[in-house]
């Protein structure tokens, strides 16, 4: 195979600017759909198709955030709601892979909590608000530990799947070695699910958010949910939109880390 | 004497009842000799090997096994990707507790010997299937055992891989003067490696018969070009009821 820039013929060249125009076709065509959006809503705001008061307008969002910011309080509620979710998550991916492992351990364990980690996995967590706030109090404490419960079920089940999906072949090699559990986990289970875990990190981003802003729902003084809660009882639609502009942009830059991290991680063991 | 199967019998067990998978399975294999065991599809080949290997032991009857270490090699390669060329064949060191310098250093000259030197630090993606194949073996011959057990080592590669993977292992496995017991359905296969064959009936497996392959110098490629090669097939093949 030639992989060497002057060695590619023609044809191989025009191929590669075939891609590449693709690729900047999608991007453009993705810009657009957001511009437009944007602009159409903007003007419609502002020629009276819409009525700004219910719907709001880009120019009305962009003068909320910069006079949160104005007003210092934007950088409280974000990093409010970041804490939260993060935690969150943190605690959340770590206990879940850590069950997760206990789980696959001991088969018998496994056996006994399956059904009580599918009804978890059924049950709305939000019918436990009133359960959390009477537990836990009305603090962050209560949010992050919705938080958790949002995410660690979810956690649990698809680390649960990766470890036992792992290579049968490879199980009896380990095996014909003399491995016990443990060696068979450190070597070879922990070092095979790495794909699993890194699935697992992106689907735990995004219940974080549902679990954090949920649980600003129900009770809190502060953070980007209680601005949407906040903003929609006193009819404050600008508000309502800039919290959840802030917070589409966040998910979005927690995801892509995520990502990032997936990239480096599967990069490093050269696949 | 390495393995000898003393009237060994082993039935699974599941929900769904007992299955016997041998029944009555009596054979030796002497220290250095190669030993093939071929047999209809199902038949309990593997079973054979878990016996030999220690992972299960007998329902009735005895598995002795004379002094020495056993290795595995499998139908895949079953190398760890996430791990380099050299990292796979260090793996059973470190299982084993013998990832000591020394071992890790004879393991290495194996490599380099048997062409591996240059793709150590590779990942086992960027081998050819043959390769693989051999990285795996050194990885089997790097804990150092006195008995090798094969469990169908080339059922996944390509017929010319086959061929060509099939008389390098054999090399390798004589020119370290190691014990191999080889479980396979390749009639063909058995013929040209083996200095015994041992033909299974089908499940639950016993012997039927039992060939000592002495024509062709013990080189597989002599063996194929010999006429005695495939007066010996045809004879395994009726005994195989084919």
């Amino acid at each position: 195979m030639k992989n060497k820039k002057n060695d590619y013929s023609t044809q191989h060249l025009l191929y590669l600017r075939g891609i590449k125009r693709k690729k900047i076709a999608v991007h453009a065509v993705r810009a657009g759909i957001l511009a437009a959006l944007v602009g159409l809503w903007e003007l419609f705001a502002q020629v009276g198709v819409f009525d700004p008061f219910i719907t709001s307008s880009p120019s009305r969002v962009a003068k909320t955030i910069a006079d949160l910011a104005a007003g210092g309080t934007l950088f409280y509620h974000i990093g409010i709601t970041l804490m939260e979710t993060v935690t969150g998550f943190i605690i959340a991916v770590a206990a879940g892979y850590l069950i997760a492992v206990l789980l696959w351990m001991n088969d018998g364990i496994k056996k006994v909590f399956e059904p009580y980690i599918v009804v978890l996995n059924a049950l709305p967590k939000i019918a436990l608000g009133p359960l959390i706030i009477i537990w836990m109090g009305t603090g962050y404490t209560a949010i992050i530990f919705m938080t958790v419960l949002v995410s660690i079920i979810v956690c649990i089940m698809n680390m649960l799947a990766g470890f036992t999906a792992v290579d049968k072949t490879k199980q009896l090699l380990m095996r014909s070695m003399g491995a016990g559990k443990m060696t068979m986990l450190v070597k070879l289970v922990i070092p095979a699910s790495l794909p699993a875990l890194m699935n697992t990190l992106k689907v735990a981003v995004g219940l974080a958010w549902i679990g954090s802003i949920m649980g600003e729902y129900i009770v809190s003084r502060a953070g980007l949910g209680y601005l949407i809660v906040y903003g929609g009882q006193v009819f404050r639609l600008d508000l309502v939109m800039a919290a959840t502009f802030i917070l589409c942009v966040l998910a979005g830059a927690m995801y892509a880390a995520v990502a990032v991290a997936e990239r480096i991680a599967l990069k490093r063991r050269g696949e | 004497m390495s393995l000898e199967f003393i009237d060994v019998s082993y039935a699974y067990h599941t929900p769904a009842g007992e299955t016997d998978a041998v029944k009555g399975l009596s054979f030796r294999v002497e220290d250095g000799q190669f030993v093939s065991v071929i047999g209809p599809s199902g038949c309990g080949k593997s079973t054979i090997l878990s016996l030999a290997a220690g992972l299960i032991a007998p329902s009735r009857g005895k598995v002795l096994r004379g002094g020495g270490q056993f290795g595995y090699m499998l139908q895949t390669d079953a190398l760890f990707p996430w791990r380099t060329v050299e990292q796979n064949i260090f793996l059973p060191l470190e299982v084993k507790k013998k990832n000591t310098p020394e071992m890790r250093k004879n393991a290495l000259r194996l490599a380099v010997k048997y062409g591996l030197g240059d793709f150590l630090k590779k990942s086992p993606s960027q081998l050819s299937g043959g390769m693989r194949q051999r990285a795996a073996l050194i990885r089997t011959l790097a804990a150092q055992p006195q008995t090798l057990l094969l469990d169908e080592p080339f059922s996944a590669l390509d017929y010319q891989t086959r061929l060509a993977v099939c008389d390098d292992v054999h090399g390798i496995i004589k020119g370290e003067k190691k014990t191999a017991l080889l479980v396979t359905h390749d009639i063909s296969e058995a013929i040209a490696l083996s200095d015994k064959v041992i033909v299974l009936s089908a499940r639950p497996a016993t012997v039927v018969a039992e060939h000592d392959v002495t024509f062709g110098e013990g080189n597989p490629k002599k063996r194929r070009e010999s006429a005695n090669f495939s007066a010996l097939f045809e004879a395994l093949r009726k005994e195989l009821g084919i």
